[in-house]
């Protein structure tokens, strides 16, 4: 590993020594610091959909609403998936525990939050209800039994080899999803706890505590300053309910820089160094003296607690929740992301996230809807027969329409190639060649002095 | 993991390690024989009480408890069918593959496309027909893709669903497996889950999203001998019989299978004997994607509709049956597939239908926690 340096993860340690890749020029002042290369590829993404929503939108007034309106989605996104592929990389790239149940955890985070903090009184007959307590309580005791979940979950699951702790872990989140979706379970919880799940019908959740402040006085003035007289008439820029999701993004943010900066803490302390080990190898771990199973089980503990709260954050903030939002496509985007960024790193998994988010989930749809836009496309036909059909007439529009029609399934296959193009070409991803060292002190250095 | 083996079998670790599979094996017996118990009091209408617990017994008819039984063998069948194939990969080539669900979903598309196209000829409109009733066209029971009315059909779309799903697979394996041979086991798993999401995309893509009525249903239920008969049931466990009874001639008695097996069992030993692996290996593809291509194709004949997820809603249950009967063992997936079966069908008369998909997911992680050979270990013969 002649790549490696130590302390290359150092937020804004700009003397650190380059890595070797980057030699000089502009790249290589982003790789000197993590918080650059994190920066410079968030706002490549923003510039990215700038241009984007201007390309479909054109120049105009109402197009600076469209512009932050796509900025409040990509930002609340990356920091949804870089929650959880943080808590992921716990697992898979600190110390090699292969879950593909995020979603399950993410779910029973989501689930104990809305049962204890949620509105008291349902909305409609059948749907869940909760017992009203305060949402922070709720919050926190979502991510304990998030990770309780895990301590069930690991005391048994952590001494199988890792292809049978991915089908434990994907069953695990599937027993777990269908409970939730059980309407036996909602009437059950109902009759004995006086709270109900919903099953398939779901939940209305607590508001998100930001939008109290946009109800003030203070607030609304905020939002009145994107009023704007052009010309002898009042021109919103950017609208209320834009401005009030993108404080909670921001609310995110700040989450998601806590738990970078606990998992940064973890991955350098004695603790840290253990886990990697037991990546490297367990049976050298043990022959030390270290109880590896008890360092696994605590780990997975706090990812999934992390994972919970991840959960919480995404899918627990947006207004109502359904069993269906954790299917096991869930994660996978979660694991696709990680892959991209390089599992091993906490930085990889940041990065991943925002170009996941980025150039592999909102892109696509974005650029469907330029072509449509600019090309003038006859309608779409509707069955795949069809398009081959109009392609066979020389109709290219129409067999183009057809895929713009489809970009849903279109992406899925696009995320499926990518996944296996990443595994066989560049299974590190983009920042895994930096491995961090376990070691406290450079062994590469005295190599070198030799 | 091997640190275990140090010890001579008398110290403490290993006593109680044995007296923590006692306990488990006690819990099992214990749980099976009382919900023997509960099953007979149910047959024979008596309810009583054990003093604790919930009361034994109850009202159940016979012909009800038949009736579940013979759809868990034939969801059984499906399960085991499909996981052959999978159980084989699983040994031969050392992966998990997570996209054998979506060869069924390959095999159910490719295959019934044909036999809609050949059952309604002249009907409706060839491409409609072709892309398996996607779009607007004439109903199901108008194009009559039944056993009875269209046997032809059927036979054709059962060979057709095989041949396309071993094309894709093997095309697949040549793109996405092969340049990763000797990459180890987790790598394969998420290039399978790669693979997983694009095929059943592609199909998607290609097919449509609707969940659609596929077979006709005129005359398939027939008296014989005062029993009332499904002959789209019948056809699915004669046809999966023989193949079964193919697949242990065919493993047991030629050369091919002996090949397989010794790969299953070391992979390095058969490459210095001189086995072909690659051929083996395609070998193992064409046999495990053809019979998922099959089961696809036959678990859409019984349920008589179907959509692009139907192979990754299996999936779990697959690996449930070949984990039950022990990873590489194609007679543990066979029986495995059979438990499952009937796991997933005769506990409804005790749970509601919430909780049957809840009840073979359980059972399958217990196995793996605490019998990773499977139910009957030490049977790997291919």
């Amino acid at each position: 590993m002649s790549e490696t340096v130590p302390g290359d993860d150092s937020v804004g340690d700009g003397t650190s020594p380059d890595d070797g890749d980057g030699s000089g020029g502009f790249m290589g002042w982003v790789q000197k610091s993590d918080l650059r290369i994190v920066g410079v590829t968030l706002a490549s993404m923003y510039v990215l959909f700038t241009v984007l929503v201007l390309l479909e939108q054109g120049l105009g007034f109402d197009s600076v609403n469209s512009v932050v309106g796509a900025w409040r989605t990509l930002t609340f996104l990356f920091a949804a998936y870089a929650v959880l592929a943080l808590a992921l990389n716990l697992h898979w790239g600190y110390t090699g525990m292969f879950n593909i149940g995020v979603a399950g955890f993410m779910a029973v985070g989501v689930y104990t939050m809305a049962l204890l903090s949620g509105t008291s009184d349902p909305i409609s007959a059948g749907q869940g209800y909760g017992w009203g307590l305060p949402l922070w309580f709720g919050v926190i005791m979502g991510t304990v039994v998030a990770g309780l979940t895990g301590l069930i979950a690991a005391v048994p699951a952590l001494r199988l080899r890792a292809d049978y702790l991915a089908i434990v872990t994907l069953g695990l989140s599937e027993i777990i999803r269908l409970l939730a979706q059980s309407r036996d379970v909602s009437t059950w919880t109902d009759e004995t706890f006086g709270f109900a799940t919903g099953g398939g019908r779901g939940f209305f959740l607590p508001d998100r505590p930001t939008e109290a402040i946009w109800g003030t006085d203070a607030g609304q003035s905020f939002v009145e300053l994107f009023t704007v007289e052009i010309g002898g008439d009042e021109v919103t820029l950017v609208r209320e309910s834009i401005i009030a999701d993108f404080s909670w993004s921001l609310v995110m943010i700040v989450f998601l820089a806590g738990i970078y900066w606990l998992l940064r803490r973890i991955g350098y302390s004695p603790f840290g160094r253990v886990l990697k080990a037991i990546r490297e190898d367990e049976l050298v771990a043990q022959s030390l003296g270290k109880d590896t199973r008890w360092f696994k089980i605590k780990v997975f503990m706090l990812g999934c607690a992390l994972m919970g709260l991840g959960g919480i954050l995404w899918q627990g903030s947006q207004g109502t929740v359904t069993p269906d939002s954790f299917r096991p496509i869930v994660t996978f985007y979660v694991f696709i992301a990680l892959i991209i960024g390089g599992s091993g790193s906490n930085t990889g998994s940041v990065v991943g996230a925002i170009l996941f988010v980025g150039l592999l989930f909102e892109a696509p749809r974005r650029v469907g809807s330029i072509i449509e836009a600019w090309m003038n496309l006859s309608s779409a036909p509707n069955t795949f027969h069809d398009a081959l059909g109009s392609l066979a007439s020389l109709d290219v529009g129409g067999f183009v329409a057809y895929f713009i029609d489809n970009l849903g399934p279109l992406q899925f296959v696009i995320l499926g190639l990518v996944l296996v193009v990443i595994v066989q070409r560049r299974p590190e991803g983009m920042l895994g060649h930096r491995t961090e060292v376990a070691a406290a002190i450079d062994l590469e250095r005295g190599e070198i002095d030799e | 993991m091997a640190l275990p083996q140090f010890f001579s079998s008398g110290t403490p670790l290993n006593a109680a390690k044995k007296g923590r599979e006692r306990v488990i094996e006690i819990i099992v017996v214990a749980t099976v024989v009382l919900i023997g118990i509960d099953l007979i009091a149910k047959l024979a209408g008596r309810q009583f009480s054990l003093g604790v617990g919930p009361t034994l017994g109850g009202d159940l008819a016979l012909a009800s408890l038949a009736g579940n039984v013979w759809t868990g063998i034939l969801v059984g069948l499906i399960f085991g069918l499909a996981g052959i194939g999978l159980s084989m990969t699983y040994s031969i080539l050392n992966f998990a593959n997570f996209s054998h669900g979506d060869l069924l979903t390959t095999g159910a598309f490719t295959g019934w496309g044909v036999a809609l196209l050949i059952a309604g000829w002249g009907v409706g409109d060839a491409g409609y027909l072709l892309f398996a009733r996607s779009g607007s066209g004439p109903g199901p029971s108008t194009i009559g893709a039944s056993i009875v009315a269209s046997p032809v059909a059927i036979v054709a779309g059962v060979i057709v669903a095989a041949v396309m799903t071993v094309v894709v697979a093997l095309l697949i394996d040549r793109l996405v497996y092969r340049p990763m041979r000797d990459r180890g086991g987790i790598p394969l798993l998420i290039a399978s889950i790669g693979v997983a999401l694009a095929l059943r995309s592609l199909i998607q893509f290609m097919y449509g999203s609707r969940t659609r009525g596929i077979t006709a249903t005129q005359d398939v239920r027939r008296e014989v001998l005062g029993f009332s008969i499904n002959l789209h049931q019948v056809t699915l466990f004669v046809v999966a019989l023989v193949l079964m009874v193919t697949m242990h001639l065919l493993l047991q008695e030629t050369k091919l299978g002996k090949a397989m097996r010794a790969m299953a069992d070391n992979k390095d030993l058969a490459l210095v004997t001189g086995i072909p692996t690659e051929r083996v290996v395609r070998a193992t593809w064409i046999l495990g994607a053809g019979l998922a291509g099959i089961a696809g194709f036959l678990f859409v004949l019984e349920r008589g509709a179907m959509d692009y997820n139907l192979g990754w809603f299996l999936l779990l249950f697959i690996f449930a049956a070949v984990i039950l009967g022990g990873i590489g063992s194609i007679y543990g997936a066979i029986a495995g597939g059979l438990v499952i079966g009937l796991v997933h069908e005769v506990s409804l008369i005790w749970v509601s239908s919430d909780f049957n998909a809840v009840a073979a997911f359980v059972i399958m992680i217990l196995v793996l926690l605490y019998r990773p050979e499977g139910i009957f270990s030490g049977v790997t013969t291919a």
